[in-house]
């Protein structure tokens, strides 16, 4: 799923046209109305809590529900790998979190590998298996306790890193040195099994 | 004929031969243009659609120097002026909009010559009037043809394409993941928006012809959220438009000032600006009352 796609709110389009366009969106030909098409479509809004948006026009909607409905479309065609380019960003706070728990749930249910690309993996840590950690032209990987760990991290940026553990949530702060940070582009891949 | 109808129906309107074709011809033209011109609203390319419309001036006043028909003037400058497009686009992805605008000074260059050679070969205005504004009345029936198998094309190609082409106008990312080729349909698209806007300056005129084309297709996108009955409704509104102009302009026959009647094409636009004039009264209003009522309901 590319990061960031603007719908526009002028685009005569139903969110559970979007999803069904996962189907058979690349094909020639006018669309024929099926049932176990419908079906299809109907199981999936359900599946990523979008069932009472689905009549709505994409454009109209929050980035949340645009982001579920997205994750619809590409999940549809059953794909065994979902790769996503920054899901979470320019969400809100409580969007985030929706996508996140949605995302952790679906490679649960439907047993499918997710791998997302990320800045920032703090909503991520309490739900990802593991983790590829990109810094200063290094690479960190493992599972999220060996790799997202003071010495590991502190290590691997160069710059002192603290991982602070609160309320069974993990947080990752960079500590002094905050020029050093900013210079090194940082992005970590994540796994969900 | 109802005879309420008569003080609207000038007498002889259904049995006069030019305004059958005429009504026939605008009929087709005004469905080609509302399916075609909903995805160039879509895709945002209601620029593009305008610049063909103004670089066919330059095919059309070119086919009257050579002596043949408009149509064969604005269907061969349009695609050449939609590959220039393409190609230049292609090498500079964000320079669209500027090559857009480079072609169009060069073709309107081009119109303003043929357009003198036309007045002073033939010392009658007919060509130019003919080009900008439009011959719905005077088409040739040998010409009805063309105009059929040209909005076959452009129809059927919008329609093949219909799923991708909705992809790709969501977003090209989205179309690539799915493994659609992105600048087929970009190039395909084209073709069909060359074709549909020649075939409308054939009946409202070069200038005019994206009234028809852009017109429809935006008032039918904020009346409806399905990109199927979007296009429909779009062919139903320029239609509509069509037919009530060429009846005006018949009756018009009689009108101020002095009998010489008022042409097609300005009763065709302002019908259609008047049609999204009521869309945007009525349908912003609608909408923003939706927003309002979901907000009120969100947890």
């Amino acid at each position: 799923m590319p990061q960031r796609i603007t719908l526009d709110p002028d685009m005569p389009l139903r969110a559970r046209d979007l999803v069904g366009l996962g189907i058979d969106g690349q094909r020639f030909g006018l669309p024929l109305p099926s049932t176990t098409r419908r079906k299809q479509v109907d199981d999936m809004l359900e599946a990523v809590d979008a069932t009472r948006f689905a009549e709505s026009r994409v454009g109209n909607l929050s980035g949340g529900e645009q982001q579920r409905i997205l994750i619809a479309h590409a999940l549809i065609s059953r794909p065994r790998l979902l790769l996503l380019d920054e899901p979470l960003a320019n969400l809100d706070l409580g969007s985030e979190q929706e996508v996140v728990d949605l995302l952790a749930r679906i490679a649960r249910e439907q047993r499918i590998a997710v791998l997302i690309s990320t800045h920032d993996m703090n909503p991520l840590l309490p739900v990802m298996d593991r983790i590829v950690y990109i810094a200063n032209g290094r690479i960190a990987t493992g599972t999220t306790a060996e790799v997202v760990s003071s010495e590991s991290l502190t290590k691997l940026y160069g710059v002192h890193v603290d991982v602070i553990h609160v309320h069974d949530r993990i947080l990752v702060v960079a500590g002094r040195r905050e020029e050093a940070l900013q210079h090194g582009d940082t992005e970590s891949i994540v796994e969900l099994v | 004929m109802p005879g309420f109808l008569s003080p609207l129906i000038e007498p002889g309107f259904f049995s006069n031969l030019p305004v059958q074709t005429a009504l026939v011809v605008g009929g087709v033209v005004a469905v080609v243009s509302g399916i075609v011109g909903t995805f160039t609203v879509m895709r945002g390319q209601s620029f593009a659609g305008h610049s063909l419309a103004d670089i066919g001036t330059a095919g059309g006043s070119a086919a009257f120097v050579l002596g043949i028909s408009p149509l064969f003037g604005y269907v061969a400058m349009n695609l050449m002026a939609a590959g220039v497009m393409e190609w230049i686009g292609i090498r500079r992805p964000r320079g669209r909009d500027l090559a857009t605008g480079i072609v169009l000074g060069a073709a309107l260059g081009l119109a303003a010559l043929f357009l003198y050679l036309d007045t002073t070969a033939s010392s009658t205005t007919g060509a130019t009037v003919n080009v900008l504004f439009g011959s719905i009345f005077t088409l040739p029936a040998s010409m009805v043809p063309f105009i059929a198998i040209f909005s076959v094309v452009a129809a059927g190609i919008v329609l093949v394409m219909y799923r991708p082409l909705i992809l790709t106008s969501i977003s090209a990312d989205l179309a690539i993941a799915q493994g659609i080729r992105v600048r087929l349909v970009g190039i395909g698209y084209l073709v069909a928006l060359a074709l549909a806007v020649s075939l409308s300056a054939v009946t409202i005129g070069a200038i005019l012809s994206t009234a028809l084309l852009i017109g429809p297709a935006a008032t039918a996108l904020r009346i409806t959220n399905r990109t199927g009955r979007a296009a429909v409704i779009a062919a139903g509104i320029g239609v509509t438009a069509t037919w009530l102009g060429v009846l005006l302009a018949y009756d018009s026959y009689y009108w101020f000032p002095n009998g010489g009647g008022w042409p097609v094409s300005f009763f065709v636009v302002t019908l259609i600006f008047l049609g999204y004039l009521v869309s945007q009264l009525r349908f912003s209003g609608r909408a923003v009352a939706q927003r309002r009522s979901s907000a009120a309901q969100a947890p």
